[in-house]
C-alpha cells in the first residue's frame, strides 16, 4: 500500500539548511567524540580530580594533566536568558532559543541549551548531545520523566519518526524486516522497503510488507541502475535511510578466500554504502531532520580471521561512513552507525551464541533515531569489542585475528 | 596583603583625543589610528620623532599589532606594549606607560586605542573571539555578548533585587549627558517609558541596554609634567590604580568584578573617599556592569546599588555624574577605543576642556574599566583616580 505522497514544485526556491558553526578546539572535539558514544564525560585532573569545563589543556587548580572521565549528569539552573537576535543563520531560523547556565553535579558551571519547563533553581538533567553541526552540546531537561518532544529545541538535537518517511535499503534479510516493522510501529507515515533479487511469490502476502504504510520496492545497492530507479520511484521527499544491506560469509584471504564472495560483500558493503550516499544524500540535505542510519558489523573495527572478507568489507564501510559524516555535517544530515555482532538469523546458522535478535537491532536503530545518538553498540559482542578497541586497540586487533 | 602600591611621582596625563565615531566604516583600524595622531599633531604639536613609547589596543587591526603600527605610522619607540583587554585597556594602558615614564623607560608615550566596523565585522569578529567561546558560548543559540550578559542580569537582578526600571534610570541618564556630546552617535532623549517599552534581544536584556558597535579612536598622552607643560599642555596626576584577571573564579555566576579583590588598597593609596569624586567613568557595555561597578569601587555597599540608584542622580550637572559623554551606550561602542573613552572623557571633566557640557567644579575622576568575555564573564578588571593638576 502507498500512502498519499506530499508533491513539490520542482521549480520552488528549496529552503536553505543552516547548521551552527563548527570551529572547535582539539579538545573540544575530544568531548564530542565521547558525546557521540552517547557518554557524559568531562575532564578531571589526574593529580587533584577536580572536574573542568569547557575542555582545557591543564588543571585550571594544579596544572595537573587532565582525563576524560564519565561524570554524575545532574545540574542546578543558575540562570535563564531567552534569545531572540542573532548574527547566526541557523539560530536566526529557530529564535527564540532558550539558553542558561547550569552549576554541575561533577563541579564546573556550563551553559546549556535549556528546555523550556526549566527555571532558575530547578533540578536538571543534563545531556551530551550532538548539535545539527556535529559537534557535543549540552542540554538541560527537567530531572525526571518529561515529555521532550514538545519541546522545539530538542527536536533539533534528535531525528523523529513519527510521520516521517524511511528508507530500508534491504528488507530481505532478517534486520531489514524487523526494520521496518519497528518503523511502521513507531509511527513512520511511509516506510519504502527496498528489495534485492527477483521478486517473491511470498512478498505480495508479506505481514510486514503488506502494512498498511510499508511500500516495496525493487533496490539491489550492487546495482547504480536499481538505486536510480528506486529513487526516482520514491520521488518526494525522504527523511531517512537506514542501510541494513549485508553479505556475511565466512572465509580466509590466503586460505579459501572465496573471491565471488569477497567480491559481492565488497560490492554491497562498502560500494552499496556509496551508491545510497551519492543517490540518497540530496534528497536528505532538503529535510529538516535528515538521518542516514547503517547498521554494520563490529568486526569492521579490526578484522575477524574468520571471516576475513566480510570483515573488511565493514571496515571499508565504517571508513566510507565516517567520511559521509564529514560530508553530511554542512547539511546538518545526521550520520548514525550501529555497530552489531553476529545476528540471530540465517547467515549466522554456525556462530555460537551471544547473538542478536534483529527486533533488537531494529529497536536500537529507533532508539538511536530519537536520542540523536551517533554511535551506538547493539549487544553483547559489539558493546565489548568497542569497549576493548577504546582501550586496547592492537590488543584487540590480535585478539580478533588469532 | 600585597605591597603597597608606589605613587605615580612625576607622571602627567594629557591631552585626550577621540576621533569621531561612525557607526559603519570602509577605512580600516589602521586609519582610524592615523587619524588620532594627526589629532594630537593638531593639537598638541607632535611630530613622531616626539613619540619614544606607544601602547596600542585594538581587536580588527589583524593581522598587525603594536608592531606592525610602529612601521605604519612612521614611530621609532624605544618602548612598545600592545593591551588586548578590550573594556579595561585604556586604564591598563595608562599605568603601564605611568611606570615607564616615571622609570624612564619613556618620556612620552602615546596610548591609543582604535578599531573599525566594517558591514559584517561584528559578526566575525564574534566567531573567533576566544577559544572558550567558540567551544562553549557560542553553540548555544549564538546571542553574542548580550547573551551572557544576559545570564548575568538574570542573576544579578534576582540576586540584589535590582529592577529594570533602576537599570532604565542608568541608561537614560547617559542618553541625557550625551545630548550636549555631539559626537554622540545616539544623542536622541530617552524616556523611561521608551526604554521599558523596548524590544527584547535577551531576556532580560533589552535594545537599550545593548551599545552600538561602530568605528573609532581613542588616545591620549603620559608623560613628565616638564615635558607637558613644555608642550603647553593640561594635565593631570594618578592618585592609584588597580587592575585584577579572572577574579573570583569560583563564583558560578558574575555577581561581582575584580575591584572587589583590590578595593580597599585603591582608596587608602590615593588618600581620598568615594564621596570626594566629583564624575565617575565607567565601562557601560551593559548596565548591569555599571551598577556593579558602582557597588564594587565602594560607591556603596554591595547588594545596595538598587537603593543608591533610586537616590541618586546620574546626570551632568547632579549627585554623581556618571558616563558624561553618554558612555558607551549613547555614543557608540568602538571596539577597544571603547575602553579608553572612559579616560579619556574622564580626563577632558577634569581638565574642562569637555566634548559637551563641563561638570561643575571637576578635578577628581574615577575611571573604571572592564574587558573580556573569555567564556561566561568579563575577566579584565581595572581602575584609576585621576586629579587635575594646576
Amino acid at each position: 500500500m502507498t500512502a498519499a505522497r506530499e508533491r513539490r514544485d520542482p521549480l520552488a526556491r528549496k529552503k536553505l539548511r543552516h547548521v551552527p558553526s563548527g570551529l572547535r578546539s582539539r579538545a573540544m572535539h575530544a568531548l564530542s567524540a565521547r558525546a557521540a558514544q552517547g557518554r557524559f564525560a568531562l575532564q578531571a585532573c589526574t593529580e587533584c580530580g577536580t572536574a573542568t569545563h569547557p575542555p582545557r589543556n591543564a588543571c585550571p587548580l594544579c596544572w595537573g594533566e587532565l582525563a576524560w572521565t564519565d561524570q554524575p549528569s545532574g545540574a542546578k539552573v543558575l540562570c535563564e536568558t531567552t534569545i531572540r537576535v542573532s548574527t547566526d543563520l541557523y539560530f536566526r531560523e529557530h529564535m527564540p532559543w532558550r539558553m542558561g547556565k547550569v552549576l554541575l553535579d561533577a563541579g564546573p558551571v556550563a551553559l546549556v541549551h535549556l528546555h523550556a519547563a526549566l527555571h532558575p533553581d530547578d533540578r536538571a538533567d543534563v545531556r551530551m548531545m550532538i548539535d545539527r553541526g556535529g559537534n557535543a552540546a549540552l542540554f538541560a531537561v527537567p530531572a525526571g520523566d518529561t515529555d521532550l518532544m514538545s519541546d522545539p529545541q530538542w527536536r533539533e538535537f534528535i531525528v523523529p519518526i513519527e510521520g516521517r518517511i524511511v528508507l530500508v535499503s534491504d528488507a530481505r534479510n532478517a534486520v531489514g524486516r524487523a526494520m521496518v516493522k519497528e518503523l511502521h510501529a513507531k509511527g513512520a507515515e511511509l516506510v519504502v522497503a527496498g528489495l534485492p533479487g527477483p521478486a517473491l511469490a511470498s512478498d505480495a502476502t508479506d505481514a510486514v510488507l503488506t502494512l498498511d504504510g510499508v511500500q516495496a520496492i525493487a533496490l539491489d545497492v550492487t546495482d547504480a541502475t536499481s538505486v536510480a530507479e528506486a529513487a526516482s520511484r520514491i520521488g518526494g521527499p525522504l527523511d531517512i535511510v537506514v542501510n541494513t544491506a549485508r553479505h556475511v560469509r565466512a572465509g580466509g584471504v590466503s586460505a579459501n578466500p572465496g573471491f565471488v564472495e569477497q567480491r559481492r560483500a565488497f560490492e554491497v558493503s562498502a560500494m552499496g554504502l556509496s551508491r545510497l550516499a551519492s543517490t540518497f544524500a540530496p534528497m536528505l540535505a532538503g529535510r529538516p531532520n535528515g538521518a542516514f542510519v547503517d547498521v554494520l558489523s563490529s568486526a569492521a573495527l579490526v578484522g575477524d580471521a574468520a571471516q576475513a572478507g566480510f570483515a573488511a568489507a565493514e571496515a571499508a564501510r565504517h571508513s566510507l561512513l565516517q567520511s559521509l559524516r564529514h560530508e553530511m555535517r554542512g547539511a546538518g544530515v545526521r550520520v548514525m552507525s550501529v555497530f552489531t555482532g553476529p545476528v540471530d538469523d540465517a547467515d549466522h546458522q554456525a556462530v555460537p551464541p551471544p547473538k542478536v535478535a534483529p527486533a533488537r537491532i531494529a529497536a536500537s536503530v529507533a532508539e538511536a533515531l530519537l536520542n540523536g545518538r551517533e554511535q551506538t553498540c547493539v549487544g553483547d559482542v559489539a558493546q565489548d569489542t568497542m569497549e576493548r578497541w577504546l582501550t586496547d586497540p592492537a590488543l584487540l586487533a590480535r585478539e580478533k585475528n588469532l | 596583603m600585597s605591597r603597597a602600591q608606589a605613587p605615580y611621582t612625576g607622571v602627567a596625563v594629557c591631552a585626550p583625543i577621540t576621533v569621531p565615531y561612525k557607526r559603519f566604516s570602509a577605512e580600516p583600524a589602521h586609519w582610524w589610528a592615523g587619524r588620532a595622531l594627526r589629532l594630537l599633531r593638531q593639537t598638541a604639536g607632535l611630530r613622531p620623532t616626539d613619540i619614544d613609547g606607544f601602547c596600542f589596543s585594538s581587536f580588527s587591526c589583524g593581522p598587525d599589532t603594536a608592531v606592525g603600527m610602529t612601521q605604519h605610522l612612521g614611530l621609532t619607540p624605544r618602548w612598545l606594549d600592545h593591551i588586548p583587554t578590550g573594556g579595561a585597556s585604556g586604564v591598563m594602558a595608562l599605568r603601564r606607560a605611568a611606570r615607564a615614564v616615571q622609570c624612564g623607560d619613556a618620556e612620552l608615550v602615546v596610548c591609543l586605542a582604535a578599531d573599525t566596523n566594517q558591514i559584517d565585522s561584528f559578526r566575525h569578529s564574534l566567531a573567533g573571539f576566544s577559544r572558550f567561546s567558540q567551544d562553549a558560548v557560542y553553540p548555544y543559540g549564538f546571542g553574542g555578548p548580550n547573551a551572557t550578559f544576559a545570564l548575568i542580569t538574570d542573576a544579578y537582578m534576582r540576586e540584589y533585587g535590582v529592577t529594570r526600571e533602576d537599570f532604565g534610570k542608568l541608561c537614560v541618564a547617559q542618553r541625557a549627558n550625551a545630548g550636549s556630546n555631539p559626537l554622540a552617535l545616539q544623542r536622541k532623549p530617552l524616556t523611561l517609558d521608551a526604554y521599558m517599552a523596548a524590544r527584547p534581544i535577551a531576556d532580560p536584556v533589552h535594545l537599550f541596554d545593548c551599545v552600538m558597535p561602530c568605528a573609532g579612536a581613542e588616545a591620549f598622552i603620559v608623560t613628565t609634567p616638564e615635558r607637558a607643560e613644555a608642550l603647553g599642555l593640561k594635565m593631570a596626576q594618578i592618585l592609584a590604580t588597580i587592575e585584577r584577571h579572572n577574579a573570583f573564579p569560583e563564583d558560578p555566576v558574575q555577581l561581582r568584578g575584580g575591584w572587589a579583590m583590590d578595593i580597599e588598597g585603591f582608596w587608602q593609596t590615593a588618600r581620598i573617599t568615594p564621596a570626594e569624586v566629583d564624575t565617575l567613568q565607567v565601562y557601560d557595555d551593559y548596565p548591569v556592569i555599571v551598577a556593579m561597578q558602582i557597588e564594587d569601587l565602594g560607591f556603596c555597599n554591595k547588594g545596595k546599588v538598587g537603593e543608591f540608584i533610586r537616590a541618586n542622580e546620574f546626570t551632568i550637572d547632579r549627585d554623581l555624574p556618571l558616563n558624561t559623554n553618554g558612555g558607551q551606550l549613547s555614543a557608540g561602542q568602538a571596539g577597544a577605543a571603547g575602553g579608553f573613552q572612559n579616560v579619556t572623557e574622564g580626563l577632558r571633566q577634569i581638565l574642562h576642556m569637555p566634548l559637551g557640557d563641563q561638570v561643575p567644579a571637576a578635578s577628581i575622576a574615577a575611571i573604571s574599566g572592564f574587558g573580556l568575555v573569555n567564556y561566561d564573564r568579563g575577566v579584565c578588571t581595572a581602575a584609576a583616580l585621576l586629579e587635575a593638576l594646576p
